[in-house]
């Protein structure tokens, strides 16, 4: 369905994704982790063809076998909503606060499929009741700032839903909310995705998140996909340094989400973080942090190597392993 | 929310007796005695005595005003003394003229603003942006009065498409519109200048905010995003400068009537003044200071209507 | 690091040296004296000795707008100075002492706001007959609250500094603390402020004489040259484009300049505006 081959965004500092290669099919549940930085949120922008003004594509990206690389805003208006849907990072702020939150779902419903007011008020009613939000026609009439975090979530969730997509991305879409809240918010996720047979693409930090919700797993780092393969398998048996890392680092999970002021607890991190864009190695983007480091491991890039049946890395250390 | 009616309908009402006591005082203090300037130096000591009389003056100073304000509430403006006849039926005869044309200006105004602020910060930082910006930066100093100039230079003297100036009455409307078309148009050029400013820095404002993210991932078209989603979030701040541009608003049109002859309020104050007419000019510029404050009211109830989460506050 | 002036800055500061120089010129030197009529060289062609021509009574035009020049920087010099020092103080009164007596500074300054500068010269015209002095004071008038709104303002914050706190402490009074720490630290602000509300005054005097409530004739202003030119739009269109240029140039170039300062006094909201 979605078929992404060599595909970099450059930005005049540098290079926020490099090469990344990666094809979701229908049904697929496909987690991608890694730190701030590493590019995740550029990547899902990308499959929904909002990118940045500024930044220069390259690479092969097709969707239903409709190559989308240089495809114009209204070629994506069409696949967006309906083909493919994406929830944001912030539910504070991803509701306009001037609209009551029925009248936000409603609007693609009616705009896309020509849905008359009261067709469209059934169909949302039917979606806020799916997402589980508890009397859905008061909280249609209420504004964003009238609902919980949670509910506010929920809402964006129905949104996304409106013109039944075959895709959802959902961009950390639990890293505001408390915990008991999260868990309930991705429980939702992967009920949905299953009952309608729709693609889901969760993007984290939550390393225990990914290991509940989905079959695939892609490790980023520094705008790299350094490991990928089936998620049980991969976070059983790590065989780059970095997710190795990140499953060390991983938080206690009896540790809530948030700090006690509310906000939001920095992500499970080993030492250092991702450097920025313009100082990122050009070799291999873990060198500098990389506990194992080789000579050449900051100047040269590392192949993607199939290690084992559906598991691929790219690490030099791996190479000299092979050889 | 009803508490906030309250505060602000009071807050209204003082400042509007604030006005007219400033009013007052500068027409009937500052001259020492309104009759002698009306009548001027020769005039003979009957004369002015008898004017004395009927304008009041002999009363004393406070009951004047209460006199004047009271009257005034009840639509009686006192007598103009160079017409002869009520400056409430000068007022009324007039009005219609300085209300289209306002209205019109107003109207014209926010098409302009509104259209070319949205479409530069649309197209921001390319040639759209660019050239708005540096238009609106012409547009604020330019005086109303030379664009009037300009504008009839060009269609009345050397196109002859439209009426230099004049107004032959609404009988014909459809020479009436025309002889509205160049005053309406100089009107709304300066004013939408800034306005069209402060749309655009709004509006850009409005755009870093993730709802617009989530609207553009619903597959809503560019065009839509922007009138239905930024517009509307841009509109406190665009609301409150046109409560702002209404002193500007009432003194182009002022300008206006008078570079172009229109019979109206505008022209009436100014033949007031040559005729040293003080009753008339003292209910003209209460009205017009009267329509500042009232414009910036109805803008401060405007916010809640708006915006929800002020509502909730308010 | 050398930072790059703002281009605001410097368009606005090459026009306002223009206009000012020329106004500075006039007081030595016009090319002809501009009051001084000969009817028989009425609407004269521009040629060597007239550059720009003349007007319907044989004056210079471009004598006349060099002396417009002077008239439109005298006028807005004094009104912005009066004005301005009288809503400095009252704002930094305001901000020194608080209270009631901020608040009904700030509801005066509120009031003054219902009045535009046309309405006070109306009202000032009426009363007294028009002239250039009332059209001074009008406008005068009308900068009393946009200075007291701006001072007021930048004072309450550095009010809430340290080193007033410490000074307070030290013992010193609210009067001498206002002149010696605060006023020197909003004088940016000020400047800004005053360099904007200069173009204001420069079209509010050409309108007030447009209209015949300010310069009465013979003295020379741009806004009278316009309303005598609009009489001869059929005969002489010329000369209802030159003053009107005069205008644009001053009024943007104090615009402008104003701009400038202000991105260059506040940097961190140079980026958006
Ligand atoms: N418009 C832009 N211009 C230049 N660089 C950008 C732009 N947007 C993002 N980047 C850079 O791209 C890199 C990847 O950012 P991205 O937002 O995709 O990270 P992320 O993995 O989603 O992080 P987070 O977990 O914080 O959401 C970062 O280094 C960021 O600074
Ligand atoms: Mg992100």
């Amino acid at each position: 369905m979605i078929e992404l081959d060599d595909f970099s965004v450059g930005f005049g500092a540098g290079t926020a994704l490099r090469g990344a290669t990666l094809t979701i099919r229908k049904g697929d549940r496909l987690g991608i982790v890694g730190e701030s930085g590493s590019g995740k949120t550029m990547l899902a922008l990308c499959l929904m063809g909002m990118a940045p003004d500024s930044a220069q594509l390259s690479g092969r990206l097709s969707i239903d076998g409709r190559d989308m690389a240089g495809a114009s805003e209204a070629q994506w208006q069409v696949l967006r909503a309906r083909r493919i849907a994406m929830i944001f990072q912030e539910p504070m702020a991803a509701l306009n606060p001037l609209r009551r939150v029925g009248d936000t779902v409603m609007e693609p419903m009616r705009v896309h499929e020509g849905l008359s007011r009261g067709a469209a008020h059934k169909r949302a009613l039917a979606l806020f009741e799916e997402v589980g939000i508890p009397e859905p026609v008061d909280r249609m009439r209420q504004f964003p700032h009238e609902l919980s975090g949670g509910q506010r979530q929920r809402v964006l969730i129905a949104l996304a839903l409106a013109c039944d997509p075959v895709m959802l991305i959902a961009d950390e879409p639990t890293t505001a909310l408390d915990a008991n809240v999260a868990l309930r918010i991705t429980e939702l996720l992967v009920r949905l995705a299953r009952e309608r047979g729709m693609a889901l693409v969760f993007i984290t930090h939550d390393l225990a998140a990914v290991a509940r919700t989905t079959q695939d797993i892609v490790v980023m780092y520094g705008g790299d996909m350094v490991e990928r393969g089936a998620t049980a398998d991969v976070l059983a048996a790590p065989m780059h340094p970095y997710t190795r890392g990140l499953l060390a680092a991983r938080p206690d999970p009896t540790v809530p989400a948030r700090n006690a002021d509310g906000t939001r607890r920095r992500l499970p991190s080993l030492p250092g973080s991702v450097p920025p864009l313009n100082a990122l190695p050009q070799g291999c983007r873990f060198a500098g942090r990389c506990p194992v480091e080789l000579a050449h491991c900051a100047t040269r890039r590392p192949a993607t190597r199939l290690v084992a049946d559906n598991r691929q890395a790219a690490c030099h250390l791996l190479e000299e392993q092979a050889r | 929310m009803g508490y906030f009616i309250f505060r602000r309908t009071v807050g209204f009402i003082l400042t509007l007796l604030a006005v007219s006591v400033v009013v007052f005082a500068v027409m009937n203090v500052l001259p020492g005695d309104p009759a002698l300037t009306i009548l001027g130096m020769d005039a003979t000591e009957d004369a002015l005595a008898a004017l004395r009389e009927q304008l009041g003056l002999n009363e004393p100073l406070l009951t004047r005003y209460v006199n004047w304000v009271w009257n005034a509430l009840q639509g009686d403006f006192g007598i103009s003394h160079s017409f002869r006849v009520p400056v409430a039926d000068l007022i009324v005869e007039r009005l219609l003229m300085t209300v289209s044309l306002a209205v019109a200006g107003m109207v014209v105004t926010l098409i302009l603003a509104l259209g070319l602020g949205i479409g530069a910060a649309a197209q921001h930082r390319k040639f759209g942006d660019w050239g708005v910006m540096f238009l609106s930066q012409l547009g604020i100093a330019v005086p109303a009065f030379w664009l009037s100039m300009l504008l009839v230079l060009l269609f009345a003297v050397n196109l002859r498409w439209l009426p230099p100036g004049g107004f032959a009455g609404w009988s014909d409307p459809m020479a009436a519109i025309r002889s509205l078309i160049l005053p309406t148009i100089a009107l709304a050029v300066v004013q939408s200048a800034v306005l069209a400013r402060v749309t655009r820095s709004a509006a850009l404002e409005v755009m870093r905010q993730d709802f617009v993210r989530t609207a553009r991932a619903s597959g809503l078209s560019r065009r839509r995003v922007l009138w239905r989603h930024v517009l509307p979030n841009a509109m406190v701040p665009i609301v409150t400068i046109v409560g702002m541009q209404f002193a500007s608003l009432v003194t182009g049109t002022i300008v206006i009537e008078n570079v172009f002859y229109l019979p109206g309020l505008g022209r009436l104050i100014f033949q007031s003044i040559s005729n040293r007419d003080l009753p008339t000019v003292q209910a003209l510029v209460m009205l017009f200071a009267a329509i500042v404050v009232t414009a910036n009211f109805v803008v401060d109830l405007l916010y809640v209507v708006i915006d929800p989460r002020l509502k909730a506050r308010a | 690091m050398t930072r790059r002036l703002p281009t605001n800055f410097v368009i606005g500061g090459v026009l306002v040296a223009l206009v000012v120089g020329t106004a500075a010129l006039s007081l030595v030197w016009t090319p002809h004296n501009s009051t001084q009529m000969a009817i028989s060289n009425k609407f004269a062609a521009p040629s060597s000795t007239y550059w720009l021509g003349t007007d319907q009574l044989g004056r210079d035009v471009v004598s006349q707008l060099m002396a417009g020049a002077r008239n439109s920087m005298s006028v807005a010099l004094i009104a912005v100075l009066m004005g301005g020092s009288i809503g400095v103080a009252l704002g930094l009164m305001a901000s020194a002492i608080g209270g009631w007596v901020e608040d009904g500074v700030m509801r005066l300054a509120d009031l003054g706001f219902a009045f535009p500068a046309l309405l006070f010269a109306i009202m000032l015209a009426a009363v007294f007959g028009p002239s250039l002095g009332n059209a001074v004071l009008a406008i005068a008038f009308i900068n009393i609250p946009v200075f007291a709104r701006v001072t007021r303002g930048a004072a309450n914050q550095i009010w809430t500094l340290d080193y007033v706190s410490a000074a307070r402490a030290a013992g010193m009074n609210r009067f001498a603390i206002s002149r010696d720490h605060i006023l020197p630290n909003i004088g940016a602000v000020i400047i800004v402020q005053a360099t904007i509300e200069f173009a204001v005054a420069i079209l509010a005097e050409a309108a007030l004489s447009y209209l015949g409530l300010g310069a009465q004739p013979p003295a020379a202003s741009w806004g009278r040259l316009l309303s005598e030119a609009q009489t001869l739009m059929y005969l002489a269109p010329q000369l209802a484009i030159y003053p009107g240029l005069c205008i644009v140039v001053a009024v943007l170039g104090f615009g402008l300049l104003g701009d400038g300062l202000r991105d260059m006094s506040e940097p961190r909201l140079r980026r958006e505006r």
